[in-house]
């Protein structure tokens, strides 16, 4: 058991610190929450920058630890989030590097990379959402091209998205084809006719994901990631990766956020209640066990090698509930001010509610964990 | 970075814990201490483990200390482990189990009858009838307390914790109702993971704390710990229904076990409040 960091990684903490201190200040203010079309540019402007200074590739080719590090100084020096571009570094990109013909990599990636093209995922349905294998929107081959019709809901950002990566079905289920067989998972342009896309209204206020609806889209065969009818496991390499590594960076800004909060209330006068300090004192406790938890999963994947494992269930299950109680708290410390939508923490705690449902609901976390880790049998 | 067991430290692991359940049962423990295994845990190195070679011990560190410790709370050794581990090397006899050390935690005195040599101010001790039929109890007027094993009772809670989801699980696959494994049903299933999110926060802080040795570390380890332990073992119950309230299953000890445990070592307020002031000094 170590925690030390090797020299070489330290080496590449120290650079990305200096670069860090050196292009934070020059930003642009960050664009307002409610604004997709100026986060987007925001953030792909941000990636690009990443991009020039050899940081481009760091969620896809970096070791483990070195993206742990990444994300860890990122965040400490206040830098962007991926923001828009979360879809395609995070879970589109790393799903086709993994699952890509060579052409369809070199097609696809560099333009993430670079900031170029940002990603939707467009795998919920307003019918199969947890059960998301029950999915019906149909895809008909006819000649090169699979021609796409049916609807998906929640689509973040697929406003301002170029791509999405589309799960359809291309083989009815019956008898001989069970649900999870018959789909396939392909790379659908955003500007192909027949979408529409509906911005749906968050209870944050913002349109951060809409309703997409297909009507006869074609979508080239050559966009097809995997074989037909094998998407579902394709579809299960992307979510490894969302739940794997998408909230590690977030971890170390909660942390942040604790300390904001104890100062604050300090100021305030209300640090005088026991009650509230012992509540601060034991998210501080959470989130540094969560930090620990998240160093101890990046080294069992820098061991195996792999996918991140369903251990990014574990994870995810007690941050997304942790996340929504450091917020509870602050509003606590704010007393009435946490009314105040002009008050940050009042729209991360808004925020906070998705955190138990997007990315898989808690309840179904819960029957990862106890079907896949702990071997429990799968209920009827 | 390579926080995972390195391959001794798993070897320490499956030999303490092939040692403890080849001599000890819970079946057979009373609130008298076994001496004999007392001397045979001395003999296997447990107490001496992080004493120098050139004082007899093994000369491993906080992080193997805690690997054993967790395979002790797992099998719910009784005795004060705690004290005599930190004893090795400063009372006599301490190291080799050849003398049972007790100390004044907070306000209680574990096993303060059996102890051939107590640590802190235990005058005017008064015995309780302690919850925990394994672990004799005597509480002590306004005792300061030496608060310092607090991570190697966190280990063993750990140790607690993650057994009885293990056992948890094991009763779900088994028992039957409505014409299947209780296991199938959700409820049953998100009771059990919630177990485990527990152990493995837990486990993480845990070990984390061995490596930096640092006291806050330790602190938040503890409060996680004793959370898992107390809040696992009442799960455990309610899995095994009638079964789990009954005196012959073991999962009442456990509870017990951890609620005594809570209190020894640093308390759940006075880690909270620790906690809590250092982010207020924190940059
Ligand atoms: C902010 C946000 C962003 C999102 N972004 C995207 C995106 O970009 N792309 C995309 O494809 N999707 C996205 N989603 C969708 C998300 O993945 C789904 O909302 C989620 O999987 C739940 O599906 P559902 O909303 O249909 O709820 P339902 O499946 O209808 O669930 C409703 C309730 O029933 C419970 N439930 C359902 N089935 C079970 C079961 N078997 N056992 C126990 N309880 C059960 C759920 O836990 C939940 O509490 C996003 C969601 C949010 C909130």
């Amino acid at each position: 058991m170590d925690l030390t960091y090797t020299d070489e990684e330290e080496a590449f903490r120290a650079g990305l610190r200096d670069w860090l201190s050196l292009v934070l200040p020059e930003l642009p203010a960050k664009p307002s929450p409610q604004d997709w079309p100026g986060r987007r540019a925001y953030d792909t402007a941000w990636q690009r920058l990443l991009y020039d200074a050899g940081y481009g590739e760091v969620h896809w080719d970096a070791s483990p630890t070195q993206r742990l590090i990444f994300l860890e100084e990122t965040e400490k020096a206040g830098a962007p989030y991926v923001g828009a571009n979360f879809v395609g570094l995070l879970h589109a990109g790393p799903t086709i590097a993994s699952e890509g013909t060579p052409e369809q990599r070199d097609r696809w990636l560099p333009p993430v990379l670079r900031g170029d093209e940002v990603w939707c995922q467009g795998f919920s349905e307003p019918d199969a959402g947890s059960d998301l294998a029950s999915l019906r929107t149909r895809a008909w081959r006819d000649g090169d091209h699979y021609v796409v019709s049916g609807s998906k809901i929640w689509t973040s950002h697929a406003e301002v998205a170029d791509w999405c990566e589309l799960l359809v079905r291309t083989a009815l289920v019956s008898e001989a084809v069970p649900k999870h067989r018959g789909i396939t998972w392909l790379a659908m342009p955003m500007d192909a006719p027949g979408i529409t896309v509906r911005p749906l209204r968050t209870l944050a206020g913002s349109t951060e994901f809409a309703e997409m609806f297909l009507d006869d889209v074609r979508v080239p065969v050559a966009n097809r990631v995997g074989e037909e009818n094998d998407g579902w496991r394709v579809t299960m390499v992307t979510l490894s990766y969302e739940r794997g590594t998408a909230f590690v960076g977030e971890v170390v800004a909660c942390r942040r956020v604790l300390g904001e909060l104890a100062r604050e209330a300090r100021g305030n006068g209300r640090w005088g209640d026991p009650a509230l300090r012992r509540r601060l004192g034991r998210l501080s406790a959470e989130f540094s066990a969560l930090w620990r938890l998240t160093q101890w999963n990046v080294s069992e994947a820098q061991r195996t090698g792999g996918v991140p494992g369903v251990g990014g269930s574990v994870f995810k299950l007690r941050y997304s509930h942790a996340r929504q109680e450091l917020y509870d708290a602050a509003a606590e410390v704010l007393g009435a001010g946490s009314l105040d939508l002009a008050h940050e923490w009042t729209l991360d705690r808004l925020s906070s509610l998705s955190y138990t449902i997007a990315a898989g609901t808690s309840q179904i976390q819960q029957n990862i964990v106890a079907e896949r880790i702990l071997g429990l049998p799968k209920g009827r | 970075m390579d926080f995972q067991l390195d391959d001794d430290q798993r070897a320490l692991r499956a030999g303490m814990r092939q040692l403890l359940e080849g001599r000890f049962s819970l079946r057979d423990a009373t609130d008298r201490l076994d001496r004999a295994l007392w001397r045979e845990l001395g003999e296997a190195g447990f107490f001496s483990l992080a004493l120098p070679e050139a004082e007899g011990g093994v000369g491993l560190g906080l992080p193997e200390a805690v690997l054993v410790f967790e395979e002790a709370g797992r099998v719910l050794l009784p005795g004060p482990a705690v004290a005599t581990f930190l004893a090795a090397g400063v009372v006599p006899g301490a190291a080799t189990g050849e003398a049972v050390v007790t100390a004044v935690d907070g306000a209680l005195v574990p096993w303060l009858d059996e102890a051939d040599v107590v640590q802190g101010e235990a005058a005017g001790a008064v015995p309780l009838r302690s919850v925990d039929p394994l672990t004799p109890l005597h509480r002590v007027p306004d005792a300061g307390g030496l608060d310092r094993g607090a991570l190697l009772y966190a280990a063993e809670q750990l140790g607690s914790a993650v057994r009885t989801c293990e056992t948890a699980v094991q009763y779900a696959r088994r028992r039957k109702q409505f014409g299947q494994p209780i296991g199938a049903f959700q409820a049953v299933k998100h009771l059990c993971a919630q177990m485990l999110v527990r152990a493995e926060l837990a486990r993480a802080a845990v070990y984390a704390a061995a490596v930096t040795g640092d006291r806050l570390d330790a602190s938040a380890a503890k409060l996680l710990a004793d959370d898992a332990a107390v809040r696992n073992a009442r799960d455990c119950l309610q899995v095994h229904g009638g079964m789990g309230f009954t005196w012959e299953s073991d999962v009442h000890l456990h509870l017990k076990r951890a609620w005594v445990r809570a209190e020894l070592g640093r308390s759940a307020r006075a880690a909270e409040e620790e906690l809590a002031e250092a982010l207020i000094e924190a940059p």
